[in-house]
Parts: structure tokens; sequence; C-alpha cells
């Protein structure tokens, strides 16, 4: 892999307060919150609703939020915005159609690790390598919840849950490997329990041009509780944890004593204060790199071998699906003029007569 | 000596060959011709689901068929009066079905060893004199006068085999008074790309003509004169043209814009193929990774404000069940287009059925009431369409539209429209609520909610397949309500009766025996009933075009009757809803599933039965 180019993000940087039209409570839907006490979700709905408040010029009315089915899908409920809670995994699907239909909206998906990955895998994919303009937000706790327990499709292997009293014998799927795998030109890891940090990627997510993909650690307190705890835990978040910023060499540990380098085709730690020479050979991240083999990198660093990276993996443009069918219409429009339904009738007629 | 002219008042002719053998580009040919010269028409195409069966077997036959008349016709005959087979495979298919007494024409240069050991013959039915003996027998080497008219071409010799049904179609034009013109100019333009190509079949198409009128081969010539028809402007149209054709109207009729969401399917993709050249109509078009994702486009944009059409086949309707009922419990307007095809699994994918009405009735979970538009004609496929959408946008609910692969690739004369007498139709979006606004409040006639759409202030909401409260729309799960939702979604479609015409009855209004018929069947049963009808024979024929609901008057009608005849290319369905729904009536069904439409003979032979 070539050194990676450093330019600036395209975006505006994370927090940049535009002039703020809402407040929170005004994407407050009204209607009973209903998920566990405890639930790692309540954060990323408190932090969707003042992020849109927060970070952007988008009129409410303007926002849609389509979920599938599972615990973190009814979500749409409890936004004060246009919602459609729809059928299990297939959300991405009737985005991509609100999206093409209507360019003018921001349109959200709100999804889970069973929701997306499982039975809606096949949607998922076909969305992000279309680059449709759509906002996915997998929200990610290892587990079926609101079936009660059974292991999901990124669930450990071995886990032990109702549906694997043995442990599950299924190899778990990496969604940002996945997404990765399809292109997709926007992708980004956040968690529940850091506010700050989801809301800088939440507004990243919804000012990038093309289909977004965030996935969000989550905290399922019945059904796998503390499932990220020995990464995102407080006692050892800085061992375990890399953030990624644009344009700065990989570092993490609680003195900024190592970072990452490339050896070969594989990543590597390398401790700083016993190599302060590594430093110069430290992979400075690169969000803007079109290729993907870097951002497929960092998706393969997993606990316990490598600390896990937090914050944009990539986001780079490339034309999206809806900006060209509405581009084929308005060509059509040119090229053609205005559809003439008489016109288009009237092809190869023949006349037939009074006498036939 | 010139050959022979008999006037003729219809003809129908089969021509049969592989896959390969340019079979439906030759149907296609003459029958544009047949309509340019003042003939009505009627076609059946019928091909192999394989692309390219392999060359020479029995599944590889292809055929069409075509019946040209100086007459009103309804379907395309039920037995040919000439067959042409280009090889051993599309004698041995196809040979059953020609009249006795028919001319058979035959290229005898296919009818060697190899192709005859394919095609399953013990030995050459050309030197048998008792196989063929019922036929006139024309044997012409239709490959090799084709290579020797294209010496001067500039293809390859061994290109030039395939333009032999040019030559074919050059004589049977020669034979029945036809001109080339209309081909010549349609080639020149189809291989405008391949010039030598064009040339090539233009040379073999003159070469057929001028053998039949140089040589004497052929035993007459035939004249059917232009048919007697209703004056007015016409047009060819297969059923899939006329679908594609009427969503381009309904979006003009009602101002808005479509998004087609579709996964190819045999026997559907032709409307995509045609929808997705007209998008300077505001169409846009979107080939999904599956049938769900399509559907889900369609219903996506049904949220966003505009025409979410879906289509598919039989197979597909089994995939795109989930959404439709998504589409019900939300109520938005839903267009699923189902042309069907044999089934059950992947069944019969280019042959047709009407298997699927039960399966659009009632193939989803729960009470799941939705409105059902059947076409029974090629070219009125463009006013059920237009019908289709105006019902689902009016009553906020899926509407199926359950073409058939029948009427879906035949095609007949189109007497057009007056475009300015199609009726327009309105759609209304709230703009702004006076105080809260109720998503699920329901307009008195119609029972149907208002279609408020994101972006619009003020009026932001939430719909999902959960229960609704009546008239705020929240999530419910009280007993009571959920009774009443289930009641007002079976209401809110039975209301649609009250909005479409009602049915009528040809022949006699009540008395001993009614044939009813829906979908692609009408043409062969209209031509029964009015044969019979001529012979002094007390039948009457009802045709009904709306499914679910009926019309208002069905009852009614099926009362006045004796006994009720209910022919279908299925195993009984239209039977099931009219006895579930009329109590008392005398019905009989007629049964048949071979992937073929209806004979008339057949149809009379059942009705005679009864009478």
């Amino acid at each position: 892999m070539s050194t990676p180019t450093i330019v600036p993000p395209p975006t505006a940087p994370v927090g940049t307060p535009e002039q703020p039209r809402y407040k929170k409570d005004d994407f407050v839907s009204g209607q009973d919150v209903r998920w566990c006490p405890g639930c790692g979700d309540y954060a990323i709905l408190s932090v969707m609703q003042k992020t849109l408040a927060d970070h952007t010029k988008t009129a409410r009315e303007n926002h849609v939020f389509v979920s599938g089915i599972g615990c973190s899908s009814r979500f749409p409920y409890y936004m004060n915005t246009y919602g459609f809670h729809t059928v299990h995994g297939r959300a991405p699907s009737i985005a991509t159609g609100l999206k093409c239909a209507r360019p003018d909206l921001t349109v959200w998906v709100i999804t889970g690790d069973g929701d997306g990955l499982s039975i809606g895998g096949n949607h998922l994919i076909h969305t992000l390598r279309r680059n449709v303009d759509l906002n996915i937000i997998l929200i990610n706790n290892q587990i079926y919840g609101l079936t009660k327990g059974q292991y999901s499709p990124t669930s450990e292997k071995g886990k032990v849950s109702k549906s694997s009293p043995f442990g599950s014998i299924d190899y778990p799927i990496n969604p940002l490997c996945t997404a990765i795998a399809a292109e997709s030109t926007f992708i980004a890891r956040t968690v529940d329990m850091d506010p700050r940090h989801m809301g800088g990627i939440l507004a990243r997510a919804m000012q990038h041009k093309g289909v977004s993909f965030v996935e969000v650690y989550q905290n399922c307190v019945i059904f796998n509780k503390d499932a990220f705890q020995p990464v995102v835990g407080r006692e050892h978040r800085d061992d375990r944890a890399i953030y990624l910023e644009h344009g700065k060499p990989l570092i993490f540990g609680k003195n900024k004593d190592r970072g990452i380098k490339l050896n070969g085709l594989k990543l590597e730690v390398v401790d700083l204060t016993a190599h302060p020479e590594e430093q110069a050979n430290l992979l400075v991240h690169n969000e803007l790199d079109p290729n993907p083999g870097y951002a497929y990198l960092l998706t393969q660093m997993t606990y316990p071998d490598m600390p896990v990276p937090f914050g944009v993996f990539r986001a780079i443009q490339k034309p999206t699906y809806d900006d060209m069918l509405t581009d084929q219409v308005d060509f059509a429009v040119a090229k053609k003029g205005k559809g003439d339904l008489k016109q288009l009738l009237f092809e190869e007629t023949w006349e037939v007569g009074e006498n036939g | 000596m010139p050959a022979q002219v008999h006037e003729r008042d219809t003809v129908t002719i089969r021509i049969a060959g592989d896959s390969g053998d340019g079979m439906q580009l030759t149907g296609d040919q003459l029958t544009d011709t047949s309509a340019l010269m003042g003939n009505d028409i009627a076609t059946l195409p019928d091909f192999p689901a394989e692309i390219r069966a392999p060359q020479g077997t029995l599944p590889g036959v292809s055929s069409f068929q075509i019946q040209f008349s100086k007459h009103e016709i309804f379907t395309a005959g039920d037995a040919p009066d000439v067959l042409v087979v280009m090889n051993p495979a599309a004698l041995k298919v196809n040979l059953k079905d020609l009249q006795k007494g028919g001319l058979l024409i035959v290229n005898s240069d296919s009818f060697n060893e190899d192709n005859l050991k394919k095609a399953g013959w013990s030995a050459n039915p050309l030197e048998d004199p008792a196989a063929l003996r019922d036929f006139s027998v024309l044997k012409i080497p239709f490959a090799s006068l084709t290579k020797n008219a294209l010496a001067e071409s500039k293809i390859k010799v061994s290109e030039m085999d395939r333009s032999k049904n040019y030559f074919a179609l050059g004589l049977l034009f020669w034979m029945y008074g036809r001109t080339i013109d209309h081909t010549i100019k349609w080639t020149l333009d189809k291989f405008s790309k391949k010039p030598d190509i064009a040339e090539a079949n233009i040379m073999a198409l003159k070469a057929g003509y001028n053998y039949g009128d140089t040589t004497e081969t052929a035993p007459a010539r035939y004249v059917v004169p232009k048919a007697e028809i209703r004056p007015g402007k016409y047009r060819k149209i297969t059923g899939n043209e006329a679908t594609a054709l009427g969503i381009v109207a309904a979006a003009q009729l009602s101002g808005k814009d479509v998004l087609y969401g579709t996964y190819p399917i045999t026997p559907a993709s032709d409307i995509l193929h045609n929808l997705a050249r007209h998008k300077n109509f505001k169409i846009k078009t979107l080939q999904a990774e599956d049938e769900i994702a399509a559907c889900g486009a369609a219903l996506g944009a049904s949220f966003g404000g505009q025409i979410g059409i879906t289509a598919t086949s039989g197979p597909g309707v089994c995939l795109k069940s989930e959404m439709i009922n998504l589409a019900l419990m939300a109520e938005l307007p839903l267009v699923i287009l189902n042309v069907q095809r044999g089934g059950p699994s992947t069944g019969l994918p280019t042959k047709t059925e009407q298997s699927d009405l039960l399966q659009c009735m009632y193939g989803r979970n729960g009470d799941s009431p939705v409105a059902i538009v059947a076409p029974s004609t090629p070219s009125n496929c463009f006013e059920y369409m237009i019908e289709a959408i105006r019902i689902a946008t009016k009553f906020m609910c899926p509407v199926f539209f359950l073409s058939d692969g029948y009427i879906a690739n035949s095609s007949e004369p189109w007497h057009l429209p007056e475009i300015e007498k199609l009726p327009k139709f309105s759609i209304k979006h709230p703009t702004a609520a006076d105080g809260a606004f109720f998503p699920f409040l329901r307009d008195e006639k119609t029972l149907a909610r208002p279609w408020a759409v994101p972006g619009t202030p003020g009026l932001e909401h939430r719909i999902g397949g959960i229960e609704k409260a009546d008239k705020t729309g929240n999530v419910s799960y009280d007993p009571d309500n959920h009774h009443k939702m289930t009641e007002l979604r079976r209401d809110k479609i039975r209301r649609i009766a009250d909005d479409i015409p009602p049915v009528e009855v040809f022949g006699e209004p009540s008395g001993k025996l009614l044939v009813l018929s829906w979908g692609g069947t009408y043409g062969t049963i209209r031509a029964a009933a009015v044969e019979m009808r001529a012979q002094g024979k007390k039948v009457s024929h009802c045709h009904v075009n709306f499914l679910n609901p009926f019309p208002k008057n069905l009852g009614e009608i099926l009362g006045r009757f004796e006994h009720v005849l209910i022919p279908e290319l299925n195993m009984g369905n239209l039977i099931v809803l009219i006895r579930s729904q009329f109590e008392g009536v005398r019905a009989t069904g007629y049964n048949k599933v071979s992937g073929q439409p209806f004979k008339i003979r057949e149809i009379i032979t059942q009705v005679e039965a009864l009478l």
C-alpha cells in the first residue's frame, strides 16, 4: 500500500456550531420510550436528538428515520420527525426508494446487528455498494434482544445464549469489514457510553454526501451486559481503544506511548518508549484513501490482539446513486424534451377510415 | 401460369423452429404488416424458458401463431391453417395442432439424420407417405435457397443460415398478398449498426417473395381483405407494452412522478425494458437486488408521496408478501403488477396460467384485504393499469394488477384513446394541520387516511407495521382497537366497489347458463359465446375485471342464472371466491393447466355439455 497522502477532510470539522434553530426537545416525539432501563439505546436517542438540533441546518420536517425490526428499530417512534418502522431487515430498501423519489430529504436508517447483518444482510451490502445518500446507523449489541436473548451474527464464537446453550458455533461477521467489502464511502465506529464522540460521528455521517455507515457499540443490559466493557470500560479504554484522527499518526495508550505501523501486509503495535525511532514509521490516518485496503486493515484490529479503532475509518467521495438516477431523468428530459403522452401513444399508428 | 388467388375471411399461421431461428421476429413482422394492411390481428407467441436450448431438440422449439382476419377476432385461433416448420423438432411439437387439410411448409434442408434423431423421429416423416397424409405438404429447402440468394452478400457463409427465417417470411408475404415494405424499413432500422446483416436479411426476404412469385411451388395465393373495424387510429400493442404505457399515462394524469422498483423476472421484465426508455416522463426505474427490495423501494417512494410500483410474477409475489402487508398496515398506496405464469414454485416461467388469484387475495399473514384488478386483453392493460394506480392512491392501499403471460406477450390492434378524454385524477396531500395532526383520521367516504408526505412542516408523524390506534396512529396493543382497525381496513377495500363500474352481461340478462370469466381468458370465451349465440344457443357471458372487491351488481347477475360455468387456467380460484361470497350460486369449474390458453372449441364443448 502506498503511503497515504494527507489532505484536509472534505467536510467541516466536528462541532462547528451552526446557527441553532432547534432545541433538543423539538426532536422528542412524546411517545413513551419502552426500552429497558439502562439500555444503551437511550444514550443514542438522546445524542441523535441533540445532534440534529445542534449540528444541522436541515429542517426537522426533512429528516426521515426508517428502521427495520428489533429493539433499536423502535427508534423512529421516539423522534419527532417523519418516521417509518418497517419490516425485518428491509429498511435499507425502503430508505433507498424514499431517497430516490425524494432526494431533498435527509434519510436515516436505524438498524441492529440482527436486523442489518442477518436477515437484512443482502440489502445492506447492496445499499452500501450503490452509494445511496443515506445515513445508516447500525446499533450493535451482539445479541438478539427483542426475541429475548439468542446469539446474533456478531456474537463471538462460543457465545452461550438461550439458543446456544453449548456455545454458538457461528463465526461472527465483522460489520465494518462488511461495509468496506461493499466499498462504502463513509465508515465509522462509536460507542453508546461516549456521547461527545458519538455526536461528532453522527454529525459527520449526516454531512457526508453518499452512504454513511456507522457502527455503534451498544450495551444490552439484560441479555449481553458489558459485552464491550473490556474495550470501552474506563479502566482499560486508553490501552484497548484507539481514536482515529485524520492526518495524525495512529497512537494510543494512557501515555500515548504505543503506535501502529505497517509490517508487510499486517498492522503491528510498536512500543514508542522502548523504540522512539519507530515514531517516524507510524501509520498516519488517512480517511480519504481511495484504496479500500487501508480501511480494511483498520477493521481487522480486534480485541484482544490489537486496540480497537473508533472514529471515521473512511470518508471518500463518489457520485451517489440517487444523484445519478436524477441526472438520468434530467438528461432524458433535456435530450428528448418533457414527455408527451400523445406522441408516445401515437407511435407507429395506422388509420382506419369509415369504410374500414 | 400465375398462382390462383383466393379470398379468405381469416387465416391462422404458425411458424415454428429453434429458439435461435428468429421465429418471434418473423412472427412480429407478419403481425405488423398484417395490422398495417388493415386486418384485425391476434397473436400467440410461445417460447421456451431456456434462451438457447440445445439446437434441434424438442425443448428448444419456439413458435409464434398469428390470426389475421377481415372480422373482429378475439384470439390467435385454435388450430393453424398453415404451419411452417424450420426443423424436425418443430414438426414433432406442432404437427398435432395443424388443421386436417392444412398446409405444412417444411424447411427440408434440416431433415437430416442428426436432426431427426434429436427430435425423436425414427424415420424421416417427409419420406413416409402415411405420416403427413392429412396435409398438403410443401417441402422447400429454405437453408440452401437462402445461401444461394446471399451469394453476393458481404456476410460469411457460416452466417447465411441465420437469414432463412427472412426467406420464409418473404414467401409467406407473397402467399398472403402482403407487402414487404414495412419489414424492409424495420430491418434497416433494427440492424442500422450492422448494415451487412440488414442487407443479407433483406436479400433473403426478397428472394423468398420472388421464389413464390416465379416458381409454381405454392398451391395458391390468398387474400384476406381489410377488417370492418371501428374507424380511428390504431397501433399494434402487447399487454406488457400497454401496461408500461398505462403507467406513463397515470403519472401524467395525476401529475405524479413514478418509481418503478423491480427485479428481472419472466414474463414481467419487458415492462421494465419499456419503462426504462421513458425517463423523460419522470419515470424512475430501479432494478433492485431482489424482489423484496424492489417492493421496498416502491413503498419508500410511496411514503415520499410519489407513485410506487413494483412488478413481478408469482414467485416474486411470494417474496414481496411481507412488504405488501406493510403497505396495507401503514395504509400507503402500492401497486403490485403480477404477470402470472405457470406455477407453483418456478413452475413454467414462459407459459401462461391464472393460478395466482388466491395468492394475491389471501397470501399474507393476518386479515389482509387488498384490491385486485385484472386486465383482459393486451390493449386494456392500459386502462386497467391507470385504474389500479387511481384506486391505490385514492384509497391508500395496495392494489394488485393481475396480468398473465398470455396477454403480456400477445398482441392486437389497439384503437387508441383520445388523450384529452382520459380521466384525470387529482391526488391531495395535506399541507398543514390546524392543531394536532391525526395521520389515521379517515375520509368519511373512502375511509382513506391522509397522505401526508415528509418535508411538510408540522405534519411529522410515524407509521409502521405495528397496530395503530385509530385516528392518532400511535402504537396500540389495545384489543378493541385492533378489532376496529381490522374492520376499517376491510371496509375500506369494500368501499372501492362504490368507485368502479358495474359489470355487464353479454347475451340474455338471465337464463340457463352464464359463463363467468376473469383475466386473459376473455378473448377465447367471448369468441366461443359469439359463435354459439350465432347458432341460436342461449348462453350469456360475464367477464370481471375487478376481483376484489367485485362489482356491486355481480351477485345479483349470478342469481339470475340457473347455472354458472367458470373456466379458469388454474384448478379453481375464482370459483372459490364466488362460492364464498355468493351463497346459492350453482357454479361449475372448467379447469386447464397446460401452460396454454383455452381453445374456443374447448369452451364450446363445455358449454354444450351444460346446455
